[in-house]
């Protein structure tokens, strides 16, 4: 399974979220699928791209907000499962490409290669709901339903280590920064 | 406790009056009324921290949402969240109010606090990270709305050092 079909499976649902994702793959894949205002691609700071998810769910209770997280990202900042379980936001959905490496430094293989469990660190840590995937169809079928119900969400999406060509894109930090929280902004006074 | 209730409630109310609606918090000594006037308030988010990057992140998120938070941490709580600081706060611009209690400076008598306090403002100066002193009852409110007016136009964290003169009474 690859990361990028999985984003795509499920690019069309993404438009009345707020999506944050991790840097690299995650980041340049979503971007070639098409950038749009509500996406927030948190390009370093490994490990806060979920408590990023976590503020703006707390804060914006009746808005769905998807984060797109990695093993390598999440193994940094294992503490913000608990956080997210403790404060349990109903409308957050949290999903975790795990490619079992640090694709983007060279593919350096995580924890998670020699046996490390999300799954299980993610359901002992408190999510109410946490399954893994292993298909596009369930990929997208575990995705569909998660924004349909209404509890915290943690799915793990075991995907190849294969990336895109480059990592780097044509939109600055700064400009998507300013434009997802302007996004938010205008959704106040629709 | 000889931790002051009394400053507590005035930083407290100070941040309030900032707007403040979101606290991150990692439990300190010095920080126990703050966070129990935070708990009891049905107008304030209270995240409780399994680690203190973590509030960067948070912080972040509330920013986008248009909510203004503070951060309660001890200074090597401080210490633990450099690279959230440096690769999301200072990179995207985010703005942060940063309480820090200054444990390890002067009267400290805990031994393991010491290297933490001698090393606090320095890695603030490396960071150029602006900060300043909560040290006396009488400027806490009026610091603290400077501090938190500073970060939001600067779209920076600002520091705010708690000191054993404001918070502690022997």
């Amino acid at each position: 399974m690859l990361r990028v079909d999985c984003l795509r499976s499920v690019y069309s649902e993404l438009e009345n979220c707020l999506v944050v994702t991790i840097m690299g793959a995650v980041a340049a894949e979503l971007q070639s699928l098409g950038h749009r205002p509500n996406f927030f691609y948190l390009q370093h700071a490994m490990g806060l791209a979920s408590s990023t998810g976590l503020g703006l769910a707390l804060c914006l209770p009746e808005q769905r907000v998807i984060v797109f997280d990695g093993d390598g990202s999440l193994l940094m900042n294992l503490g913000s499962l608990s956080t997210m379980a403790r404060y349990r936001p109903r409308k957050l959905l949290h999903v975790v490409f795990d490619n079992e490496s640090l694709l983007s430094v060279g593919g350096f293989p995580t924890a998670t290669s020699t046996g490390t469990d999300l799954e299980g660190i993610a359901r002992s840590s408190g999510i109410p709901r946490v399954t893994t995937v292993r298909t596009v169809e369930s990929f997208k079928a575990a995705v569909t339903g998660a924004m349909q119900g209404s509890d915290l969400t943690s799915i793990i999406a075991k995907v190849e280590a294969k990336g895109p060509a480059a990592y780097v894109t044509d939109l600055s930090l700064l400009e998507n920064r300013f434009q997802f929280r302007r996004h938010i902004q205008s959704l106040k006074t629709r | 406790m000889p931790v002051s209730a009394s400053n507590s409630k005035l930083i407290y109310d100070a941040l309030k009056e900032c707007d403040i609606r979101l606290v991150s918090a990692l439990p300190e000594t010095w920080l126990v009324h703050l966070i129990r006037l935070a708990e009891e308030d049905p107008e304030m988010i209270l995240v409780r921290l399994a680690k203190e990057e973590e509030a960067v992140g948070i912080s972040a998120g509330a920013h986008f949402a248009g909510v203004k938070s503070a951060m309660l941490m001890q200074n090597h709580g401080f210490l633990a969240s450099i690279n959230g600081i440096v690769s999301f706060a200072h990179l995207y611009k985010i703005p942060l109010l940063m309480l820090i209690s200054y444990r390890g400076s002067l009267g400290e008598r805990d031994p393991w606090q010491t290297q933490g306090g001698n090393v606090t403002e320095p890695v603030l100066q490396a960071l150029r990270i602006p900060y300043f002193f909560l040290d006396a009852s009488d400027t806490v409110r009026k610091r603290i709305r400077q501090a938190q007016t500073l970060a939001e136009s600067s779209l920076q964290p600002v520091a705010l050092l708690l000191t054993r003169d404001l918070m502690w009474e022997e």
